[in-house]
């Protein structure tokens, strides 16, 4: 029987197979920041080891760093000691660090494509759960803990056990408006936070053959939020062309060799899936979270749920704490919602694209008076690349905040916070309760929904503001 | 890591579902860079606003068992969650579904993680809530959850169990077939990127 993509690149990676233990998997691509490593290169030192490949690790600052005034020290001592940590374990170890200020600085996940350093068919992993992200070039990238990190630097490998394969196959033609962000989030409502447990999905189907490297990125670094392990897609044309000349991407002959076992990487016609999903793209539209979990999702067109209406008892409970919290009432129509801060940024959606596809919705427009918007570019490169396109001004003379990169508000863990009680419209991964500040109150959304929504002041389609809607005033209280 | 072998003590009933791991522990306790004291962290949102949250009722302040709804630790694969459950007094969580990088993370640390049927979660949270006292076997050697009258056996691979049992660590179990690494490495193209120049040698 054939294999699927992610079992010929497992596959390729065993370094060892012995009946009774977990197969040993070497590691191409081990990249690293600040917050899930100090722990882990502790854990060496304590042991007397090194770093086995140093030129296989990469290592970034972007959970902890300020994005106003990225040039002078962290004010937050607890943040600097922790990126001042990463500073000295690479200096130690030998590791490449990008440090803020630096061009190649940014999210981990932004960095890795951008550079080229992401390849098909590499194993990569990195002590956070969105490394699935790098699945779109078809590699096998899953998050680790620090437990893991330690061993990966000592080893360059991995303890694995063969995954469970995961179909998801998107056919058909996305309608204008409706964005990789709004597919995945639909794959996330449709089989829930644990329905990919245990499990590598495939994305595949007419609609993902469609997408965009960025848009891929964004849908592979969801994976995580339905529960897999890792995500990926098969690498093609379009793969191919966004690598080439990038800076660790192979040259002359070394191309070649590459696009042709690049092109050997793709699910063989008799594999079989353990599990198969298909969604049709036509039928989607903008997708908003009104929960505490990625899967509690639907249709902008619909209204916060009533618990009642969920079979699975614990799912009840879940949807009324999750309303308790979010402050919501059900039968509310989900354009309804009022919304204080919007977030355009974040691993999943805070690359050049994502900041076009706003830009477009805000020209000419200004955010509503009574919400504030934070553009935060997910790399410094994305950051240089809008300036130089004008889309800094562009956000600037819509009212909208152009910060330096970093994670920020995805997490909250630099100043960049939600208040308790605020609500965010946010193209960010997790609307976990307290994710983006004590208290505050998230719904992910897509950037062009995140662009109306600024626009509005409530949870807004693109679509709606041919329809009139951005010149109602706003009925905030004081707004 | 610690040896786990079999450990006895009573269990919280944590009726909430995916409970991830942002929850467990928040992102601004992950600055440092220590590797213990994370108990403050623990369900600290809970804890701070929820007066009735199971860990803030007395009876269940010294609970060392666990026992969550499904989707246990999803979310973030921040190893600090499984680190501040331990630092918090936890030996074990039971639940019907863990997320994967959850349950990897526990194994590292000699925190045991046992999937349950839900039935058998529900009949444990029906026990333990109307008798605080009810002391909770988790033992790994048998393979089973024991309490009062009733036995529930659970399934766990030979590996992990003998790794848990030995309180091994995988970097020194790792270091024993470096030759096999070295050889793997020998066979990758060259093309394959590099951060860095290669060393020399
Ligand atoms: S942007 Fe958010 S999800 Fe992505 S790596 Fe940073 S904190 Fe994690």
């Amino acid at each position: 029987m054939g294999q699927t993509l992610a079992q010929k690149v497992y596959e390729s990676h065993v370094v060892r197979r012995t009946d009774g233990e977990p197969d040993l998997l070497y590691i191409d691509l081990h990249l690293v920041h600040e917050v899930t490593s100090p722990q882990a290169f502790d854990g060496l030192r304590a042991a007397g080891r090194t770093v086995r490949r140093p030129d296989l690790t990469m290592t970034t600052e972007d959970h902890n760093v300020p994005t106003l005034d990225i040039l002078s020290p962290i004010a937050d001592p607890v943040s600097r000691a922790q990126v001042d940590a990463l500073r000295r374990n690479a200096a130690e170890f030998g590791l490449r660090v990008a440090p803020m200020g630096d061009r190649d600085q940014g999210i981990v996940h932004v960095i890795g494509p951008q550079l080229g350093l992401t390849q098909p068919g590499m194993t990569i992993v990195c002590g956070d759960s969105h490394t699935s992200t790098h699945g779109a070039f078809g590699a096998l990238a899953f998050g680790i803990g620090t437990s893991e990190v330690e061993h990966v630097l000592a080893t360059q490998t991995l303890p694995q056990q063969p995954a469970k394969q995961m179909a998801v196959t998107v056919d058909g033609e996305l309608p204008a408006g409706v964005s990789a962000k709004d597919v995945i989030l639909a794959v996330i409502a449709q089989i829930g936070t644990g329905g990919g447990q245990g499990h590598v999905i495939e994305y595949r189907g007419s609609a993902i053959e469609a997408l965009s490297m960025e848009a891929r990125m964004t849908i592979c670094n969801m994976s995580i939020e339905a529960g897999a392990r890792a995500g990926l897609i098969a690498p093609d044309q379009t793969t191919f062309d966004y690598l080439q000349g990038r800076p660790h991407a192979p040259q002359g002959e070394d191309w070649d060799a590459a696009v042709a076992y690049w092109s050997t990487l793709h699910t063989d016609d008799d594999a079989a899936f353990d599990r198969e999903v298909h969604i049709d793209a036509a039928a989607l539209t903008p997708y908003v979270t009104w929960g505490t979990n990625p899967g509690q999702g639907l249709p902008i067109d619909g209204v916060v749920p009533d618990p009642a209406q969920f079979a699975d008892e614990g799912d009840q409970r879940a949807a009324e704490s999750a309303l308790a919290y979010m402050g919501l009432t059900a039968g509310t129509p989900l354009r309804e919602i009022d919304v204080d801060t919007v977030f355009l940024g974040s691993c999943t959606n805070g690359r050049i694209e994502d900041l076009r596809v706003a830009a477009a919705l805000l020209k000419g427009r200004h955010v509503d008076a009574g919400t504030r918007m934070l553009v935060v570019p997910g790399s410094v490169q994305v950051k240089l690349e809008a300036e130089a396109e004008g889309l800094d001004r562009v956000f600037l003379d819509a009212g909208a905040e152009w910060r330096g990169a970093g994670c920020s508000m995805c997490l909250g863990m630099n100043p960049d916070q939600l208040k308790p009680g605020e609500r965010a419209a946010s193209t960010s991964n997790r609307n976990f309760q307290g994710r983006q500040g004590k208290g505050g109150r998230t719904h992910l959304v897509s950037p062009a929904v995140a662009a109306a929504t600024a626009l509005t002041g409530k949870l807004t389609a693109p679509a709606d503001l041919d329809n009139g809607i951005a010149t109602r005033p706003s009925t905030r209280a004081g707004a | 890591m610690d040896a786990f072998t079999t450990h006895t003590g009573t269990a919280a009933p944590l009726r909430r579902t995916n409970v991830d791991t942002d929850q467990i522990i928040p992102a601004e306790y992950l600055k440092r860079i220590t590797r213990t004291g994370f108990e403050d962290g623990l369900f600290v949102a809970w804890r701070t606003n929820e007066p009735d949250f199971v860990l803030n009722q007395p009876q269940y302040a010294d609970a060392s068992v666990l026992v969550a709804g499904p989707d246990f630790g999803t979310g973030s694969s921040r190893e600090h969650a499984v680190w501040a459950l331990l630092d918090g007094g936890f030996r074990a969580v039971i639940s019907s579904r863990f997320a994967d990088i959850f349950r990897n993370n526990s194994t590292k640390s000699g925190l045991l993680t046992v999937t349950l049927p839900q039935a058998d979660v529900e009949a444990l949270w029906a026990a333990v809530e109307a008798d605080p006292t009810t002391a909770v076997t988790v033992d790994l050697r048998a393979k089973q959850v024991t309490y009062r009258n009733t036995a529930v056996p659970f399934e766990v691979d030979d590996y992990t169990r003998w790794r848990l049992l030995e309180g091994l660590d995988d970097v020194g179990l790792t270091e024993r077939h470096l030759d096999d690494v070295t050889a793997f490495e020998a066979s990758r193209p060259s093309w394959l990127p590099k951060t860095l120049p290669a060393r020399a040698g």
